[in-house]
């Protein structure tokens, strides 16, 4: 895998920049291949099992591919109480989609975060790296069938 | 507008037009805006005597109200401003100095449009010290900051005062940790001093984790050099020649903003070797978190530095004498840092002279929830928290009422109107049983359920336990699953009392402050508001209308006007009737999401038991 070689090479071989690199790894690849950790391992020298527990200690990472598109809803407690769960309920309906999941295409990833800082304008949810406020359950039918047109392979 | 025409009326003025970029800014369209303005200022370029300066600024704090645009020297504030006003602005404000008079922010206390947001109850009373230059400057300017000020607290600290004095001044100046806990800053740098163990290190907590609670991310984005700044001098206080700025993963733009401010100070000659000529030596680096609440705590955090996962340790030795790699550290939050230069540069005695007697100084909160005013606000130590929602805040929305205020994060508790004269410090709040906690203030009205909220901060917790501690993985768990129980209708008599003994067994038995503070959400709201837990447990109903399995909405026909805004706002279809006439929901079709509720002006929704 030269990605992972390139990503490696930019870090000295020292356990303090693990999870650096597996968070660049996570960005690469939306996931964390076992190939990719394999090499991980020999460069430097920890045991795969250690490694297995940073990807399921740290929420931002993840042992199973995402979606291109990741939703994540806001629950912190100014979203939560603003209604945010009456959101997720939308999406969920909308996409058959559980926090956690993935839809069959590959296209959407659902996942709710405990806050994103946002909580002036809540509640809020972040379609990758964009950032939608003031949300009701009907704006978040508007937004996703904005992005059910776009095709997958296409960049937000 | 012949372009002609323009050099005429534009006066010699030279204006500066902040732009926010904040977050909440930015998701309304403000980078857009701010985009249109530039194109607008160069197409007219050649035909200005002096060209109005553009610059994108960290968050107002009034996020609520924007996008925000501040012009300069004028003291035009505009608010909610949209793309299509840019052209407005640019030909009345920027050309002819004239204000637009809609744009203007809208007193909530006065009902009067006021130019300046300085005359605003929201900023008069407010005294801003962390965030001195959040909504002046571009985050991304080295000569932004400097021009302030910034980076002359440095110079005095390297050259007028020795490591000594300068832990005395922070130490007289009554400074405590703003990340929760308020242990004094003075004092833990001076336990690092005093270890002769080498090398040490210090770091910046910016895992900002709790819920509702925003104020280091925005000092992080906002004014990142003061952060910096503050850590150059304590680690020339303490004799640290490294540190770490951990940055929560979410904070993609706080991420950003820090590395340039490290990048722009090595520049400059303040971080590096043999800074400004002095001998001292300091590297600092940006460590970006995994994603792990738990990681906000101390010795959680170093093990995360250290590429662990982050688990908390006992410590019965401190981080300061054992911290990183075993090496003597001093970890301070993202606010405390930036408090740093302007003691230094004011004096202990300034500093000691605000806030009352035990905590000194200012403290940043995020005001959010059902308040008016949502956004970032910075008081002196001992307002009370009446002041902060009512006056600052501007009262609840809707015309509701207010039913507690949360602080604390899921380490805090709910305290009630009947406290609501209590002076915020470190101290009042903990007699509350609730605790300051780094600064989230959540403000729920009588549609918020307070079982429910300790169901949600109980959640929050079990999925966050690190799972060191038994008494926090699995008492946390037992917990919830009492309080999922009441919340679906399922309570039992015998449940609060089970709650409150396991609360007593989990706070004495877990390790770090995650497990010994769960339990305050529950034990606050027990304490407060008993009379909801009844209800849910023995009339199995909810009365703010929260708990789906308890409630159902009816419209009274009697206040129905026949709006129909019910059944617009309605995303299950489950409303119908004719205009003018009473409107009914078919509660099998209804989600119970209380849109309609919030919707109607009349108050004709009403929340009855469970259907």
């Amino acid at each position: 895998m030269i990605l992972v070689r390139s990503i490696l090479e930019k870090y000295p071989k020292e356990q303090r920049f693990l999870l650096a690199i597996l968070q660049d790894i996570q960005r690469t690849y939306n996931y964390l291949p076992r190939e990719a950790l394999i090499e991980v391992r020999d460069y430097l020298n920890v045991p795969l099992s250690s490694l297995y527990s940073m990807a399921t200690f740290y929420k931002a990472l993840s042992l199973k591919p995402k979606g291109k598109y990741i939703i994540r809803v806001c629950d912190g407690t100014a979203c939560h109480i603003r209604g945010s769960m009456n959101l997720l309920d939308e999406i969920k309906r909308l996409l058959s989609l559980s926090p956690g999941e993935v839809t069959k295409d590959g296209k959407f990833s659902l996942e709710t975060v405990n806050c994103l800082g946002s909580c002036a304008i809540a509640p809020v949810m972040v379609i990758n790296d964009k950032y939608y406020g003031n949300l009701n359950p009907s704006l978040v039918r508007e937004i996703l069938a904005e992005y059910a047109e776009k095709s997958g392979d296409e960049n937000v | 507008m012949p372009k002609k025409a323009v050099m005429k009326m534009y006066e010699n003025a030279k204006r500066t037009v902040l732009i926010c970029c904040g977050t909440g800014c930015l998701a309304n369209n403000s980078m857009q805006i701010y985009e249109r303005l530039k194109k607008k200022v160069e197409d007219y370029g050649p035909y200005f005597q002096i060209i109005p300066v553009l610059k994108t600024t960290g968050c107002n704090g009034l996020c609520e109200k924007g996008p925000i645009v501040n012009i300069l020297p004028d003291e035009i504030f505009y608010c909610k401003v949209k793309v299509e006003d840019v052209d407005e602005i640019f030909e009345k404000t920027l050309l002819k100095g004239e204000v637009i008079e809609r744009l203007l922010y809208l007193d909530t206390a006065t009902g009067r449009r006021v130019r300046s947001h300085k005359e605003s109850e929201f900023f008069k009373r407010q005294l801003k010290i962390a965030l001195r230059n959040i909504g002046q400057i571009d985050p991304g300017s080295i000569d932004d900051y400097i021009e302030r000020g910034g980076y002359k607290s440095l110079k005095k600290a390297l050259f007028e005062m020795t490591p000594e004095e300068i832990i005395s001044e922070i130490e007289r100046s009554g400074l405590r940790g703003r990340g929760g806990a308020g242990f004094p800053t003075g004092y833990k740098w001076k336990q690092a001093r005093k270890i002769n163990s080498f090398p040490k290190f210090i770091a910046c907590n910016g895992d900002e984790g709790d819920p509702g609670a925003f104020m280091d991310r925005s000092i992080m984005e906002g004014d990142p050099h003061s952060i910096i700044e503050g850590m150059i001098i304590g680690a020339y206080a303490v004799g640290a020649e490294k540190g770490f700025v951990y940055i929560r993963d979410e904070y993609s733009l706080a991420v950003k903003n820090v590395s340039r401010a490290i990048k722009d100070a090595y520049e400059r000659g303040f971080l590096g070797r043999n800074i400004l000529g002095s001998g001292f030596n300091l590297d600092i680096e940006v460590v970006r978190g995994g994603g792990a609440f738990v990681c906000g705590e101390s010795t959680a955090l170093m093990a995360s530095i250290e590429g662990k996962v982050g688990e908390p340790r006992v410590k019965y030795i401190r981080s300061t004498e054992k911290g990183l790699w075993g090496q003597p550290t001093v970890l301070n939050n993202v606010e405390t840092w930036a408090n740093v230069p302007v003691i230094i540069e004011k004096g202990a005695d300034w500093y000691s002279s605000i806030g009352t007697e035990k905590s000194k100084g200012t403290k940043v909160f995020s005001l959010v929830g059902k308040v008016k005013n949502t956004g970032l606000i910075e008081v002196p130590m001992g307002t009370t928290l009446r002041e902060i929602i009512f006056e600052i805040g501007g009262g609840i929305t809707g015309g509701k009422r207010f039913k507690a205020v949360q602080t604390g994060g899921p380490s805090g508790g709910c305290i009630p109107e009947e406290l609501l004269d209590l002076p915020v410090d470190f101290d009042s709040l903990d007699k509350a049983g609730s605790m300051m906690g780094s600064g989230g203030m959540i403000v729920m009205d009588e549609s918020t359920c307070m079982v429910e909220v300790a169901r949600y901060y109980l959640k929050f917790l079990s999925e966050e336990s690190c799972g060191k501690c038994t008494p926090c993985r699995e008492g946390i768990r037992r917990m919830l699953e009492i309080l999922e129980d009441i919340c679906a209708g399922r309570g039992r008599e015998g449940d609060l009392e089970l709650l409150l003994e396991l609360s007593e067994t989990v706070k004495e038995a877990s390790l770090c402050g995650l497990g010994k503070t769960a339990p305050n959400p529950v034990l606050t709201t027990i304490k407060y508001f008993k009379d909801e837990y009844l209800a849910h447990i023995r009339e199995k109903r909810c009365p703010a209308g929260v708990c789906k399995n308890l409630t159902s909405y009816r419209i009274n026909p009697e206040l129905c006007r026949g709006c129909g805004v019910c059944a617009k706002k309605c995303p299950a279809g489950a409303i119908s009737g004719k205009p003018k006439s009473p409107y009914v929901i078919d509660t099998v079709k209804c989600i119970v999401c209380g849109a309609c509720k919030e919707a109607c002006r009349f108050n004709a929704v009403e929340v009855v038991g469970r259907r």
